[in-house]
């Protein structure tokens, strides 16, 4: 009853196109986005800002980039996080050498740089297809996070490697609370989701489908799949470059390579995955999921331990998380292979019909 | 010269070792193009199991087919529970699905067995061996030797196995295509159980190898990661190109790390090979001996 698009009728081509084209779609993003802006921030704790919510927006922007390369132009990548690391480290480098930038242009000039780095590992994704170029992509993890372990220049000849990154000062305002911080990496999340979101409606998104879907019918009806594979690697890598220098500045407060590992590249891959392959909405999905999974399981084993006193040695407990979280993974891809997006899909469907059965 | 020559030596010898993982996955990837990305865990999984049982007072020789036992268990369930859902998936799909897999294998593994680091002895010295080095001058380890031997034993015995037997026409008619291997009545999900058998079981000779060489621990299960480059170099799907690729990964790795490493700051063992795999990779998209893609509309 209350999701259906009836009676509203389109009468421009515009109003056709738009990013929402339903009114209950627009209205639900803007009461998310009132909620997301206004009443967190009044409500939520500390712990819950800088444990939960700052990671979960950030890796939601870097598993949309991901979500670009992977889901919309159709190239697998198990190298985000190194171009996180770019992005991290670039953004270091421009507020320490250049004086007085802007804090909003290091970040930008950070993920021009991821992206500058992106379209170079881009390339070989011209002669190779499928799980070749995924092992190709390792390439860039660990040559990028030797690189930056190694050159000294990167780091500022820090010894330790692990640097403290510069404090968050945007118009003379600092940047320092976890509120502060949230509402900072919101801004930015929601904006590069809706630009994420335009894209993939426009021209761009769909020369990327094509070439995903058939990349030798994409090229016979006219579209360059250099031009349109190597936009992909760099819009990808723009926005994880963005989130790289986000999880460095809003979240870590250090710039170190290691934190940029393998392990958060198959993170990321899984949030999409689990979230739903080409969709924008998946990218935000698979990022909750992955990101309160952990949490939730090391709760419910403490609850075990405290209230029920059915004790688990640690060296178990942590295991059994590995486990548990393995388990889920391989049950979430039997039971919804297409991902949670999928479960929203099926649920408009229903809303439309409600509350007749068909 | 001669510092080279036993740098190459030891390369290679190495390089076996890397093709002995890379075979793993190529048995899986050829007979039902699953990416299997778990093949580094059931490599520790083996090692562990093994060590576990032994340091429980099993006999060598007893313990071995024990272990044997435990990985074709552990393929059939997997094909039961993990494959068989997802036939028809996307090969991302299943690859995923084989990610979850290698961390329910780790934590299954360390769960039974504890996390400790376990010394495992095969009863031979990791020394090199006298007569050559005496004639030569090179040093030439007895261990390697032994690992490459018993690769060699490996590959062999897989050869005739899938050349020679019922079983082995069988499964490289599914590898050359589902569909009508299933018309011609083979029984696929049978044929898929047993791969991922005997992939279980040349997962435990590497682990025992590995194993003898560095300690049984987790680091083991990043040994899938350096079998990766030996994979598309050689080409996904060909049981020479893994060991081909093994040896080209293994020689110049070493070369690398000893005559070029000093140059850049050291450390680039770990990258290297995937560099090297992406450059000829530009040349052949394929591998050396992997099937050529032919794209149609």
């Amino acid at each position: 009853m209350l999701y259906r698009e009836a009676g509203q009728f389109k009468t421009s081509y515009e109003a056709d196109a738009a990013i929402f084209p339903i009114r209950q779609d627009r209205i639900a993003i803007a009461v998310i986005l009132a909620v997301a802006f206004v009443a967190v921030p009044l409500l939520a704790t500390p712990y819950l800002f800088s444990a939960i919510l700052i990671p979960f927006l950030i890796l939601s922007l870097a598993a949309l980039g991901l979500n670009i390369l992977t889901g919309y132009a159709g190239q697998l990548s198990l190298g985000s996080a190194a171009f996180m690391a770019v992005g991290a480290f670039a953004s270091y480098n421009f507020v320490l050498r250049v004086p007085g930038i802007p804090l909003l242009v290091a970040f930008a000039g950070g993920g021009l740089s991821a992206a500058a780095v992106g379209i170079v590992f881009g390339l070989p994704s011209l002669r190779i297809r499928g799980f070749y170029l995924a092992v190709a992509t390792l390439a860039a993890q660990f040559f990028i996070l030797w690189c930056l372990s190694k050159i000294g220049w990167f780091s500022n000849y820090n010894p330790s490697g692990v640097i403290t990154a510069q404090p968050i000062v945007i118009l003379d305002y600092t940047f320092d609370t976890p509120p502060a911080k949230y509402l900072l990496v919101l801004s930015i999340v929601a904006v590069m989701a809706l630009a994420a979101k335009n894209m993939v409606r426009g021209n761009v998104g769909r020369q990327w489908m094509a070439i995903r879907d058939m990349d030798v019918a994409a090229e016979v009806i006219g579209i360059r799949p250099m031009r349109a594979k190597l936009l992909a690697f760099a819009v990808s890598s723009f926005y994880c470059g963005v989130a790289g220098a986000l999880f460095a500045y809003a979240y870590l407060g250090t710039v170190e390579p290691e934190a940029y590992n393998l392990d958060l590249s198959f993170r990321i891959l899984f949030m999409i995955i689990i979230g739903g392959v080409g969709t924008v909405l998946g990218s935000f999905l698979g990022s909750a999921f992955i990101t309160l999974l952990p949490i939730l399981l090391s709760t419910t084993i403490t609850f075990l331990d405290t209230s029920l006193h059915f004790s688990i040695p640690s060296s178990v407990a942590s295991n059994l998380e590995l486990m548990i979280f393995g388990g889920l993974i391989i049950f979430f891809l039997i039971v919804e292979p297409h991902g949670l997006a999928r479960l929203w899909q099926i649920a408009k469907e229903k809303l439309r019909l409600w509350p007749f059965p068909h | 010269m001669q510092f080279f020559f036993e740098v190459l030596i030891g390369g290679l010898l190495s390089g076996v070792m890397y093709s002995l993982v890379a075979l793993g996955f190529v048995l899986i990837y050829k007979a039902s193009g699953v990416f299997n990305f778990a093949q580094g865990s059931m490599v520790f999984f083996a090692a562990l199991t093994f060590v576990g049982l032994v340091e429980h007072g099993l006999d060598f020789w007893l313990a071995l087919p024990a272990t044997l036992l435990v990985m074709v268990v552990l393929g059939i369930v997997i094909e039961r529970v993990v494959l068989r859902p997802l036939i028809n998936q996307p090969q991302i799909t299943l690859f995923m699905a084989t990610i979850g897999l290698s961390f329910l294998i780790e934590g299954l593994a360390q769960i039974v067995w504890g996390s400790g680091v376990h010394g495992l002895e095969l009863g031979i010295q990791d020394e090199p061996i006298q007569w050559i080095s005496d004639n030569t001058g090179i040093n030439v380890s007895k261990f390697d030797l032994m690992a490459a031997g018993v690769a060699a034993v490996l590959v062999s015995t897989l050869a005739v196995f899938f050349n020679r037997t019922r079983i082995g026409r069988a499964l490289r008619a599914v590898a050359d295509d589902h569909q009508a291997a299933l018309a011609v009545g083979i029984p696929l999900q049978q044929i898929w159980s047993i791969v991922w058998a005997v992939a279980g079981g040349v997962a435990l000779v590497a682990g025992l190898l590995w194993g003898a060489r560095n300690g049984v621990q987790f680091a083991l299960t990043f040994v899938a990661l350096k079998a990766l480059p030996v994979l598309i170099l050689g080409g996904f799907d060909s049981i020479p190109g893994a060991i081909v690729g093994g040896l080209i990964i293994g020689a110049s790795e070493k070369l690398a790390e000893v005559f070029l490493g000093p140059y850049v700051g050291g450390g680039i063992e770990g990258w290297f090979p995937y560099v090297l795999a992406l450059l000829f990779l530009l040349v052949r998209p394929e591998g050396l001996f992997g099937e050529k893609i032919i794209r149609r509309i």
